[in-house]
């Protein structure tokens, strides 16, 4: 029996060894990400980005994001929810990261789409039927343009603009600067230059909460 | 049975192997799910053969039951196999076969080098040559 107490004792010791570095390796990264997000603060709201709700709200949501992303796809309805909940205070900013193959496309798509002020409606069919073009981790936007045309977009003219400089700098800008960021996964949150500690809803939801109670 | 000298030794050879092969699985999934380093396809081989050595070997311990060696030490040596092998690779000895760049892992990359010192095939080697070595001296003496 001494050595069933072993057995326990060794199981407790290595489990706790694993959660503690666990955390501390977390508590790490967050310090990074921080840090990483405080340098390169200006990186966050450029001009160029795609804005949403009141430009003079104190608090201003960034989100990276990829069309073909599941998440982002299930967090879309939150961050309305969260910018209905602070009405004038929430702002937010929307970045391109197309980290999935043929990503590229979908945001030069969605850019081009801009320029006739379609983004939140083509973003929004983009999420409706993003299990039809995105498969197995990939982007088929051939198998998108389908649904603008069916949903009476100007198809042509978002092909065309999609070879525009601007539409193709803007896009490339977003790339580097989520990069500069570290926002390596899709969707990554800043909430006034602050990075998510961990990734989830609620903390997502705390930290807006705390920095309108800060601001406001 | 503790009474008995060459089971209490048994007992502390097996329990040391279990230790090993309990850490190693730990450290793997602290690589992967802490630290978010995605296994390459060689990686995922020996953590197939590490991962149940964690289980089998510590239903042998209670109580203790040395025919465990039978059921783990093939598991063990497979677990050899492909880690040796993915020395090789990772030193060059072997080329990786040249392939189009795609998203997937290269077996040779650097980012397998833990704090820039300790390639992890290392690690790995180090664990399955222990449990190895200790499950055959069992086998010896039960």
């Amino acid at each position: 029996m001494k050595q069933n107490k072993l057995i326990l004792i060794a199981i407790v010791v290595i489990g706790a060894i694993f959660a503690i570095s666990a955390m501390l390796y977390n508590q790490q990264q967050a310090e990074k990400k921080q840090q990483l997000a405080e340098q390169n603060a200006r990186a966050l709201t450029p001009a160029h980005a795609v804005r949403e709700g009141n430009p003079n709200a104190k608090v201003t949501i960034v989100e990276f994001f990829d069309p073909a992303c599941e998440t982002c796809k299930e967090f879309h309805p939150l961050v309305k929810q969260l910018m209905a909940q602070y009405p004038d205070k929430v702002n937010l900013v929307m970045r391109y990261a197309p980290l999935h193959p043929g990503s590229d496309q979908m945001v030069a798509i969605l850019e081009a789409a801009r320029k006739q002020d379609q983004f939140w409606h083509v973003l929004e069919l983009m999420f409706e039927t993003q299990q039809y073009w995105a498969i197995d981790h990939q982007a088929h936007p051939q198998l998108f343009w389908g649904y603008l045309k069916g949903y009476g977009f100007d198809v042509e003219r978002i092909n065309q603009d999609m070879q525009d400089p601007s539409v193709v700098s803007n896009i490339q800008q977003d790339i580097t600067d989520g990069e500069l960021l570290g926002a390596n996964m899709t969707p990554t949150f800043f909430v006034n230059g602050k990075p998510l500690a961990t990734f989830g809803y609620e903390q997502l939801q705390q930290l807006v909460a705390s920095e309108v109670a800060a601001n406001y | 049975m503790s009474n008995n000298p060459t089971h209490s030794q048994s007992w502390t050879w097996l329990f040391t192997a279990w230790l090993i092969a309990a850490v190693a699985t730990l450290a793997s999934l602290f690589f992967s799910e802490v630290m978010k380093l995605t296994p390459c396809v060689l990686c995922w081989y020996q953590r197939i053969f590490m991962f149940p050595l964690a289980i089998i070997l510590l239903i042998g311990l209670m109580p203790l039951d040395t025919r465990v060696v039978r059921y783990a030490l093939p598991l063990t040596l497979l677990g050899l196999f492909f880690t040796v092998y993915h020395l090789l690779l990772f030193y060059g000895f072997i080329p990786e076969n040249l392939r189009p760049c795609d998203k997937t892992l290269s077996c040779a990359d650097a980012s397998m080098v833990l704090f820039n010192v300790v390639p992890i095939p290392l690690l790995s080697l180090a664990a399955f040559s222990a449990i190895a070595v200790l499950l055959l001296k069992i086998r010896k003496h039960p």
